[in-house]
């Protein structure tokens, strides 16, 4: 039967799958932002999990605002790619050296 | 596209965690609205993907082992815990009539009411962000200027001109 340990550890593989893709992809700056997604959504597996497991429906009060400020997120995070893509005619990342840092 | 298809998966997964209401919300809200927008964004780039996708970093090495890492240590950490607190079995069953969305409400609109309030916030603060990062003044375009139409005044349009008036008795004669 499906239980908590399970959860985790499809939560554990989705957080790394995307810690996997943040730095093995470090060029389009699209993919770089899914995996932030990725990530949220892993850790919202935790949450539920635990939520799940302990009986308690705080955990997925917290999941619902997880997922609000991931939207807000996603949404700011987009319309700067474009208001870049307008100045700069590209997305790599690496070609973001202005600042020198 | 495979990340439409990553959130339809874990929305069934929370479906079977029993957490009905965060798995709709999750489908309606990254599925529906936030791949939308994904794929608005890259329909409006047009970035060729040939080049986009030639060549990784010279740090992927480092990034998969920190992955790899990052895998081992997660699956000891949940393997030890979970035999040891007895974790590995399924859930509690919940009881006969036990309605997700019911408690899920009743809990966040009495003891979260304030953070409720503040998501609200956030989303609202997310629109007029974005909104005002894409919005661009193009030359040409005709559109009204609010405050200078406020802004006018009677004497800036009319002229009112005092002259003698005429009497209509005047051009009787002929």
């Amino acid at each position: 039967m499906i239980g908590l340990s399970h959860y985790l550890t499809l939560s554990a593989l989705l957080f790394a799958l995307s810690i996997a893709g943040i730095f093995v992809n470090r060029r389009n700056l699209i993919l770089l932002l899914m995996c932030i997604e990725l990530m949220l959504l892993a850790v919202n597996f935790n949450f539920i999990a635990f939520s799940r497991h302990l009986g308690d429906e705080t955990g997925q009060v917290f999941v619902f605002f997880i997922l609000t400020v991931a939207a807000a997120e996603a949404a700011i995070g987009l319309a700067i790619l474009v208001v870049l893509f307008r100045n700069r005619r590209t997305i790599n990342v690496q070609e973001m050296d202005t600042m020198k840092g | 596209m495979f990340l439409v298809l990553a959130f339809f998966q874990s929305a069934m997964l929370w479906l079977l965690a029993e957490a009905e209401f965060l798995a709709i919300v999750l489908v309606l809200v990254y599925v529906g609205a936030v791949m939308v927008l994904f794929l608005f964004v890259v329909m409006m780039l047009d970035i060729n993907i040939e080049r986009a996708g030639e060549g990784y970093t010279r740090y992927w090495q480092l990034g998969l082992g920190i992955a790899g890492l990052m895998v081992f240590e997660l699956i000891q950490i949940i393997l030890i815990r979970g035999s040891a607190a007895d974790a590995g079995n399924s859930f509690a069953s919940t009881p006969e009539g036990y309605s997700n969305t019911e408690a899920l409400g009743a809990v966040l609109y009495t003891e979260h009411v304030y953070a409720f309030e503040i998501a609200a916030v956030i989303l609202l603060l997310a629109i007029v962000a974005a909104i005002t990062l894409t919005m661009r003044k193009r030359p040409g375009l005709k559109q009204q200027d609010i405050s200078a139409q406020v802004a006018v005044r009677a004497a800036d349009r009319i002229r009112i001109v005092k002259m003698a008036s005429e009497k209509p008795d005047s051009g009787s004669e002929s």
